[in-house]
Parts: C-alpha cells; structure tokens; sequence
C-alpha cells in the first residue's frame, strides 16, 4: 500500500533560538515543581530524608565519636559534620536513582519522551528539585550539628560557601546516580548498586575518622579520591585552615564528574 | 481521504448507536480538526529488530483521518514497537512511517506536537491530584493558564473523573487510572492519538467504561490507532482492523470482513473420552458451511457456524447425545483473536512465538 502523500503538513512552530530556550526553561521549571510536590505529598519521602541525616550525626556524636581521636578545634563534633554533610549529600541521590528507575519502569519516561518538551528538561527538572532538596537537608543537619555541639570557626562567608559547596557536591553525584537509575531502570537493582558505589565512596574517606588512622593501602585510595578532598574542603570552610588547594581540586572534580555524567545521562534518557 | 462524518451512520456493518458526540456538546471537540492533506498515518515497509529479535519484518498500513484503526495482535506480534516508532520513542531500522504529514524519524519534534499517547504506559504522578496532573501536562504542552484549567475541567466532566479530581490518583482504581492518562494524553487536543492496548488488565466493567469513553471521542472524529489483543475490542471501536502476527501484516479489513473469514460465532467443547474425538468430528460434519477443527492434545474441537450460534448450539447438542459423547465445556461464543489466528495462520494466537515486545510492566491496580 503505497499512498502519495500531500506535502502540505500541518505547521508547527520553528522557534527561535530564544524562543527555544524560553520553553526549555519553562519545561524545567514545570517538571522542577512536579517532583518537588511529588516529595512535599510523601510524608515517608519527607521523613527518610531527615532522619537517617539526624540518625547517623547522633550515633557518630555520640556513640563512635568518643573513640574516634581527632585534633581539630571543638573536637569530634566539629570534625564529624563536614562529613556527615557531604555523605548525606551523597546519599540523597539514591533518591534520584530510584526515581527514574521507577519513572522508566512506570512508562513515565516514554510519554514524557513523546511530548513535545526539550530532550534535557526531565533531567534538569529532576536535578533542580534535588538541589532544592538538598538545601534543605543541609541546613537542617546544621541545625541539628548546632544542637549537639558543632560550631563554625571561620565566619559568616565560608558557612556560606560550604552550604553551596555541599549542595554542588550533592547536585553532582545525583548526575551520577541519575544516569544509574536510567540506564538500570529496574528499582530494586538501583538501590542494591547505590549501597555498592555510595558505601565505599563515603566510607573510605576522611568524613568520619581520620584519613591516617586506615592502613597505608587504603590510605592510598582514601586520600585522594573526590569525596575526601571535597570533605577536607568543606572541613577548612568550617573550622578554618588552608583553603585554596583542596578548593581548585574540588571544582575540577566536581566539574569533571559533571562533563561526563550530565551528557551520559541525557543519553541514558532519550534511549530509555 | 476527508475526514468521515461519523454522526451519520457511515461505519459500514458495525452498526452502532447515534450518539451525541462530544463535538455536539457544549464545548469545542476533544481534537482539532484535520490541518493537512493526506493521510493521518503512513507506514511503509517498517522495519525494526532488537538484537536478533526482528520485531516488525516489513509492515504497510494506513490510517485516515478521522479514521479509527485497531492494530490487531497476539503479545509480541509488534503492535507496541509499532506504536514506539510512530510515537517518535524508537527509530525505525528501515521503511518510512509519517504521522499528521511528518515524518516520524526526520522531523520527532513537529510529531510530539501533534500526537497524543495513552495505553500501557502511564503519564499519571501518583502523588498528585487528577487535577493537578492535568495541570503539569497543560504546562509541558505550553497551554496559558485558563486553557489549561478549562480543558482539564473539561475532560473531568467528560471522563466522569470530576468527583475524584482533587484526590491523589494513586487512590483511584484501575479504571480511573486509565481515565485520567486518557485524559492528558487528550489535554493537547492531538491530531492523532494512540492507544497501546488501552484496557489491557481491566476489570469488565472498568473496560466497558473505557469503551464508551473511547466511543466518545471516535464520534467526535477523533482520528485514532488502538492496538489490542482483543477482536472484540477492535470489533467495538475500530472501522478498520489489520491483524499482525510476527512483525507482519496478516490480514486487513473490517471487523465484519475478519469474522466472515473466521466463520462467525463458534461452538468448542472438550471430549471426555479421547478415542471418540474422531467421531465427534464426524458428528458434526455438514452443521455449518464450516469443517470441525480438532486440536487431539487437548481433546477439543471448534467449530465457526457463522451467524446461527444458538440454533447450531441445539443441533449439536442433540448430535452428540446421539452419538453418544460425553462432553465438557460446551459453548457458543463470539469469535476471538485466537479463532482469527486459527484461520489465518492455522495455529492460535496462543501458540504464535512471535519475537518478544520489549516489556513495560502494566500499570493500574486492577480493582
């Protein structure tokens, strides 16, 4: 059955580049707002995303903390929240992962996939709300560090920077995680594998004992992967102390992770 | 081809029941009306394999406008990868497939905005109120705030979902479920809309629903392509039926036309003693224009007799008491997919291993 077909399609708008850009925003707003509503209705979500943070800065605080020697001004405690910042930061993204795991299992991802919305925006939109998210998060764990004892020592501007230096932390291992979730797609094998990944990255680091107290071969790993030179980072805008080489390596890090997975993710994505 | 005024009866044997469409409403119709020449959908020569699994090994068919089509299949025919391929998910390995004049694999953006998509997959945050999903949709498709709220009150009121639109759809049941996808699947008010087997896993009465909401829309001259794995479905809403079966088109024509080559309603019970399965099939030789078939693994037989169910039903009653046979199971029932794939194919649509559809889970909660 062969038909000759008219050429005369209906029209559809050519945008601009602009124009393009306007709606992209737009659609990453949207989508920025449905998830974070989704989490605003979820009172469990809500819940697990504050306790396990809480949960674990009082069991370092308070039940390995006193054997844990540290040499750093107001002792374990101001040691102990930089780290529990950066692997809360971290952890979120399980959330993320599991998320679009579920969305392309649902389908979701395919109809979202055959509207007319730009190829980034599901992904932007999601990464936009876990920023969000996360901001809350780490505010609220500075609360609680200032409950139990933590203090900065450094000033008003430095406390700023490492929320933002947490938050960009956590923002780029959700890219990680984001293209996780879309390339497994199958809920439980995604949280399976984010204990595999995550575990390791934020254990074997300096977030809760000191990089030295490991044995040397560990050492090795433990001292100059990502998350221990963006903890060592955050540690210096807390509590004072060189900031500058620990600052460049983070940014490169952080950046790099980012140039690779933000464009494996948008893949991931328009092949789900 | 013109759009058909299907308000006037024109549906050939599928005789059906005027309705006020939802055109005749208060209200604008639930689609635009038809914006270019030509056909609504063009498939030619469509090919797609995943890996060594040849899903669609060539398939043509066309959908007018205002045309309703139902891609007809077992599971794994290639009915969904079909759909993925018009639907800009997947590109096509070969052939050419246009919808609304675009070609689906060149111009993905122009097709995304005139298309909709509802079925297997869901649109629906389950979180979310039915309302407040229409309103995400209304947003990703750039309506301005009072169209977006005026379709979606709209499409509540028409999909009887009005009562439950500020509840969280993860509390509506199945059918409702499928309703509200229906919905933003309808919100853009699409020049051709798919339906992946859009009541696949509903109960009877959630799928009846389903079939009245669909009706609706199909007489407001909705242009439409359904797959389903079930004859009746495509009997109740489609004009036009092409049947699939391993990535191709097996047979084409009305619903009317496939059961006159199926032999209309059919007659099957099972033989309790194996032996007399022949004479069974004796017994009811020259009862309809039809031969008896006899599946000897299962101790069955079928037999199509056309429009005289009931009447044929006595008759062969009364021939195998006389006979002597004992039996199990007796019916007289309505042709289905598998009747169709018997006498296309000569095996059941059951039996058909087809390549595999890349499987989505189904969604709704079946209650």
């Amino acid at each position: 059955m062969r038909a000759e077909v008219d050429p005369l399609p209906p029209v559809v708008r050519a945008p601009s580049v602009a124009t393009a850009a306007r709606s992209a925003l737009a659609d990453v707003a949207t989508l920025t707002r449905r998830e974070l509503l989704v989490w605003l209705r979820n009172p469990s979500l809500i819940f697990f995303t504050f306790v396990q943070p809480v949960m674990f800065v009082l069991l370092f605080r308070y039940v390995f903390g006193g054997a844990i020697p540290v040499r750093v001004p107001g002792g374990y405690v101001d040691f102990l929240m930089p780290g529990i910042i950066a692997q809360t930061s971290a952890f979120a993204s399980f959330g993320t992962a599991i998320a679009l795991a579920r969305q392309v299992q649902l389908g979701m991802i395919d109809r979202l996939r055959a509207m007319p919305i730009a190829r980034s925006a599901v992904l932007l939109g999601r990464l936009a709300a876990d920023t969000a998210r996360l901001v809350v998060t780490v505010v609220l764990l500075l609360g609680v560090g200032y409950a139990v004892g933590f203090r900065f020592h450094n000033g008003i501007v430095p406390a700023l920077l490492l929320v933002v230096l947490a938050v960009a932390f956590g923002a780029v291992i959700c890219t990680v995680s984001g293209f996780v979730g879309l390339r497994i797609r199958d809920e439980e094998a995604v949280g399976s594998f984010g204990l595999v990944w995550l575990f390791p990255l934020t254990f074997v680091s300096s977030a809760f004992v000191p990089v030295t107290s490991m044995p040397g071969w560990l050492q090795a790993f433990a001292k100059n992967q990502p998350v221990t030179i963006v903890i060592d980072e955050l540690r210096a805008l807390a509590l004072g102390g060189p900031l500058q080489l620990h600052a460049w390596q983070s940014a490169l890090w952080l950046a790099g992770i980012a140039l690779v997975f933000v464009p494996l993710a948008v893949r991931a994505y328009r092949r789900a | 081809m013109p759009a058909r005024d299907r308000g006037s009866g024109h549906r050939g044997t599928l005789a059906r029941p005027a309705r006020p469409g939802w055109a005749g409403r208060a209200g604008p119709a639930a689609t635009s009306p038809p914006r270019w020449e030509g056909p609504a959908v063009v498939v030619e020569d469509l090919r797609k394999s995943y890996g060594a699994v040849r899903a669609l090994r060539g398939v043509d068919f066309e959908v007018g406008q205002g045309q309703v089509l139902g891609l007809l299949g077992p599971n794994g025919a290639g009915k969904t990868t079909a759909v993925r391929i018009l639907t800009t998910l997947v590109v096509p390995d070969g052939g050419r497939a246009l919808v609304a004049g675009h070609d689906v694999a060149r111009s993905p953006a122009a097709v995304r905005e005139l298309i909709g998509l509802a079925g297997q997959a869901t649109a629906i945050q389950e979180e979310l109120t039915g309302r407040e999903n229409l309103d995400i949709v209304g947003r990703l498709y750039h309506l301005d705030p009072k169209t977006r709220r005026r379709r979606a009150e709209e499409l509540l009121e028409r999909l009887e979902l009005a009562d439950a639109a500020d509840r969280p759809a993860k509390g509506y049941s199945g059918g409702m479920q499928r309703r509200l996808d229906l919905a933003l699947s309808l919100l853009s008010r699409p020049a051709v809309l798919f339906l992946d087997e859009p009541t696949t896993g509903l109960d009877p009465r959630s799928r009846l629903a389903m079939w009245a909401v669909i009706r609706e829309l199909v007489a407001a001259g909705t242009t439409l392509l359904l797959t389903t794995q079930y004859l009746e479905e495509a009997d109740e809403l489609a004009d036009r039926i092409v049947v699939v079966d391993q990535g191709r088109v097996i047979a084409e024509g009305t619903a009317a036309e496939l059961k006159g080559r199926v032999g209309g309603e059919v007659i099957e019970f099972q033989v309790l003693d194996r032996t007399q399965l022949e004479r069974a099939a004796a017994a009811l030789a020259g009862l309809s224009a039809h031969e008896p078939s006899v599946d000897p693994e299962a101790a069955h037989v079928r037999l199509a007799v056309g429009e005289r169910g009931s009447s044929s039903l006595v008759e062969t009653v009364r021939r195998l008491d006389a006979a002597g046979i004992a039996t199990e199971g007796l019916a007289v029932r309505r042709p289905s997919l598998d009747d169709v794939f018997l006498a296309l194919t000569g095996h059941g649509a059951a039996s058909s291993d087809g390549p595999p559809t890349p499987t989505r889970p189904r969604w709704g909660r079946g209650h």
